[in-house]
């Protein structure tokens, strides 16, 4: 991996983008990297599109907004429209294909489509497609270690949501082998 | 790495106002410093202490006024439309020597401007928080651990100065999380204020904290003698954090989330080979003229690349005394500039040298 | 044998006040600090000096005072009682101060219940300032502001603070009272009093509301004042108890 990796997500509010995002940081922190997360913030946040910045990175990082990606996330039509010209050649996007009917037709990036949504919906994990997309990202590019994911994991899922911590293991399963 | 955890900066912000002895928070709900009074709102009980949302800026200033005249460390925090609500109440404790702490996380302006963060209140801030002959102290944090140790030199240097203090932040910062680590609470270590209002106890003449003085050789020499503490001030308070300037040709100027951005713009530069560096205020009053003393004399060119529309460009000439060009990049209105503009400048810059 | 029958209070300095001839804020300020000397409270007591007429009266008492910005001694004072909540907080305040623009502050700090004292000083006018307009000023009032009389069309009607407050839930103590002749004057110390001793007991936001008088802005010598007081301001501002919240305002902390 590059010393410096950027990673955007990006699609609805309450897709659980952000959720995700602070998952990728915290396994970046547990891999002593340096890391930023950055939200986008405001009346977007109600319904419309939200993005979240996060760079892990082997050395102080300067700017935290991500503005050419390393790996993008899409998991909305608008945001895939948005970024997906702005990922940086070589990288890698990730396309929860049943939200977003569209293709890339880059040839300078890795692509990867994943039909999460309808997985999740399958595998009785509703909700949780965003971490599927993250098992998804952790397999194409390797961003941190495993072990650090699953910290990451036990670290965000609030204690009095303790139920959740499996559902969340098989989805990142899931999203690995997809 | 369990000590290291990642926090939000406004939440950073607001815990570490508690580990530096803050009790008593007033404030008032506005974007983009939500989560300090929220954070504030969750914590004080735990800790004993007040925490108030109150009808207005302007009341929850002048309660910082009343708690930090009677002796104890209070905090108000805001974004800019709101600041300029608390400039009143600023005034009047620069009037009276009572120190606190002003937290403002930056939005764009002017008006109800956006939501988006800026670093357009750099005037504000460092000219005038309210009418009247008076500084504030001005910290600008770049990094959210940061925040964190600036919070509690704000508060000892605005005890030691009997001066009001200022966490100039913006939305950017009090967003993003990064890794902090917390320093140990120091509690009940805060220094004797014998000047407090908070009852004689029949043990001394009544304090008086007021600002009326209607002679003018009264008021005059009050201020003059408060100015040669402020020349103490600018002696000994100055902070800056240098970035690759020993033999940089450009020197970019930046404090705040538009250092960040410079600090990258700066990597791709020397990539490039060219001798850009960081000079990165982390006071803006007093401004770190002393960082400018060889520079001004080794460098060719300097930048001051801003969220604003070139605020700090006058107090960049100042420090290098006119004796380098001196120009501007940046964006406004809740833009961020990215680091590809600020490496254009340079170029741009670096062409002309 | 010399036998001292009538001192100033303790909790007076001995600064002379600056206030006209037949002003009553000096009768106001001796009420208070005979209270603050009858409670012995004055060693932790801070007052909070209002801007008007009275915005010199950190010299005059003798406790630790703080001057707030104009009508902000309400949250001054409510950032003084929540660090200490030992101490007696009391704000002293002009119509101007108290009912204008300083209504925010004066209402939220009574809805909030702040267990503070507010000693409300209502004279009609902008004395200090030289004779402008108040919140107060009565309808057809000649002021400088209105030299043709108030007219309640244009300048809007006055704003009775007692009654007002005594709607809201915060309130202990809101009662009117006047110092126009010896039987108000004592019935205003007993109000004092009363306000001073709800915040001891921790009963919530007390206001006493004061008619007093300016002979230099009304035009009048002081006995013209105090009888137009009577005939005038008592009729639009009736005293008496408007909230006498026995067991007070604050609900207990289980």
């Amino acid at each position: 991996m590059s010393k410096d990796f950027n990673i955007l997500f990006a699609g609805f509010g309450g897709q659980g983008v952000l959720f995700s995002g602070k998952l990728a940081a915290y396994a970046g922190l547990y891999d002593d990297k340096h890391i930023t997360w950055l939200p986008s913030y405001g009346p977007e946040m109600r319904g419309g599109t939200a993005n979240c910045s996060v760079c892990i990175s082997d050395t102080p990082i300067g700017s935290p907004c991500v503005v050419s990606p390393n790996a993008f996330v899409a998991l909305n039509l608008p945001s895939f429209e948005r970024f997906k010209d702005r990922v940086v050649p070589g990288g890698t996007m990730i396309v929860d294909s049943s939200m977003i009917p569209a293709k890339c037709d880059r040839t300078d990036i890795n692509i990867v489509y994943v039909e999460a949504s309808k997985l999740a919906t399958e595998n009785d994990l509703e909700g949780l497609s965003n971490i599927i997309l993250l098992g998804k990202l952790f397999k194409e590019t390797g961003f941190c270690t495993a072990e650090s994911l699953d910290k990451a994991l036990l670290k965000c899922i609030p204690p009095k949501r303790k139920h959740l911590l499996e559902p969340n293991r098989k989805a990142l399963k899931i999203g690995c082998e997809a | 790495m369990e000590d290291k955890f990642l926090m939000k900066g406004n939440e950073a912000l607001a815990e570490a106002a508690i580990q530096a002895g803050c009790r008593h928070f007033f404030g008032y709900p506005i974007t983009p410093q939500t989560e300090l009074a929220a954070y504030m709102a969750k914590r004080m009980p735990q800790v004993d202490g007040t925490y108030l949302q109150a009808e207005s800026e302007i009341a929850a200033a002048n309660m910082v006024l009343g708690a930090a005249g009677s002796g104890v460390r209070a905090m108000t925090s805001s974004s800019s439309p709101g600041i300029s609500l608390k400039t009143e109440a600023i005034s009047y404790m620069a009037a009276c020597d009572i120190p606190a702490l002003i937290v403002n996380v930056q939005r764009g302006g002017p008006g109800l401007g956006g939501i988006q963060p800026s670093q357009a209140d750099y005037w504000q801030a460092t000219r005038a928080t309210g009418h009247g002959d008076f500084q504030i102290l001005v910290y600008a944090p770049a990094t959210i651990q940061e925040m964190v140790d600036l919070v509690g030199v704000a508060f000892d240097k605005g005890d030691q100065y009997r001066i009001p203090a200022m966490i100039l932040a913006d939305g950017m910062l009090g967003q993003m999380m990064e890794p902090v680590k917390l320093p140990e609470a120091k509690a009940n270590k805060i220094i004797d204020k014998p000047w407090a209002c908070c009852g004689h106890h029949n043990k001394r003449p009544h304090n008086i904290l007021n600002s009326l003085l209607l002679s003018p050789k009264e008021l005059e020499d009050l201020i003059v003698q408060r100015y040669k503490r402020y020349d103490i001030i600018k002696e000994n308070e100055q902070k800056w954090d240098e970035y690759l300037i020993d033999d940089a040709d450009i020197v970019v100027v930046a404090y705040g989330a538009s250092s960040r951005i410079s600090h990258t713009a700066v990597d791709m530069a020397r990539e490039k080979g060219i001798k850009a560096g960081l000079l990165r205020p982390i006071t803006l009053w007093p401004f770190p003229v002393k960082a400018f003393e060889t520079l001004k004399e080794t460098a060719k060119a300097f930048i001051s690349c801003e969220m604003s529309m070139g605020q700090m460009v006058d107090d960049v000439k100042l420090a290098v005394e006119c004796k380098k060009p001196v120009s501007f990049v940046g964006r406004t209105g809740g833009k961020i500039p990215t680091p590809n503009e600020v490496l254009d400048k340079i170029i741009e810059v670096g062409g002309c040298c | 044998m010399e036998k001292v029958v009538f001192k100033k209070p303790h909790a007076l300095t001995d600064v002379p006040f600056h206030y006209c001839a037949g002003c009553t804020h000096g009768i106001i300020h001796r009420l208070v600090a005979e209270v603050i000397d009858e409670l012995g409270c004055e060693g932790h007591t801070v007052g909070v000096s209002p801007v008007g007429c009275a915005v010199m009266n950190y010299d005059y008492f003798n406790c630790d005072m703080i001057e707030a910005p104009h009508g902000r001694a309400p949250a001054v004072a409510t950032g003084i009682k929540r660090a200490h909540p030992e101490n007696v907080v009391f704000t002293y305040q002009g119509d101007g101060d108290l009912a204008a623009i300083g209504t925010a502050e004066t209402v939220h700090a009574a809805t909030r219940g702040e267990n503070i004292t507010v000693i409300f000083v209502n004279n009609t006018i902008y004395g200090m300032t030289g004779g402008q307009m108040a919140p107060t000023s009565l309808p057809g009032q000649v002021t400088q502001t209105t030299p043709y009389g108030r007219d309640v069309n244009k300048a809007g009607f006055p704003v009775r603070m007692c009654e007002m407050l005594s709607t809201l839930d915060g309130v202990a103590l809101a009662q009117r009272t006047s110092v126009d002749t010896v039987k108000n004057v004592n019935d205003t110390k007993k109000a004092i009093r009363k306000a001073f001793q709800n915040q001891i007991d921790g009963k919530g936001f007390s206001i006493i509301e004061v008619l007093s008088t300016c002979p230099t802005n009304w035009g009048m010598n002081p006995i013209e004042s105090l009888e137009w007081l009577r005939e005038n301001m008592i009729p639009y501002y009736p005293l008496g108890v408007y909230k006498d919240e026995k067991k007070g305002a604050r609900l207990e902390n289980e």
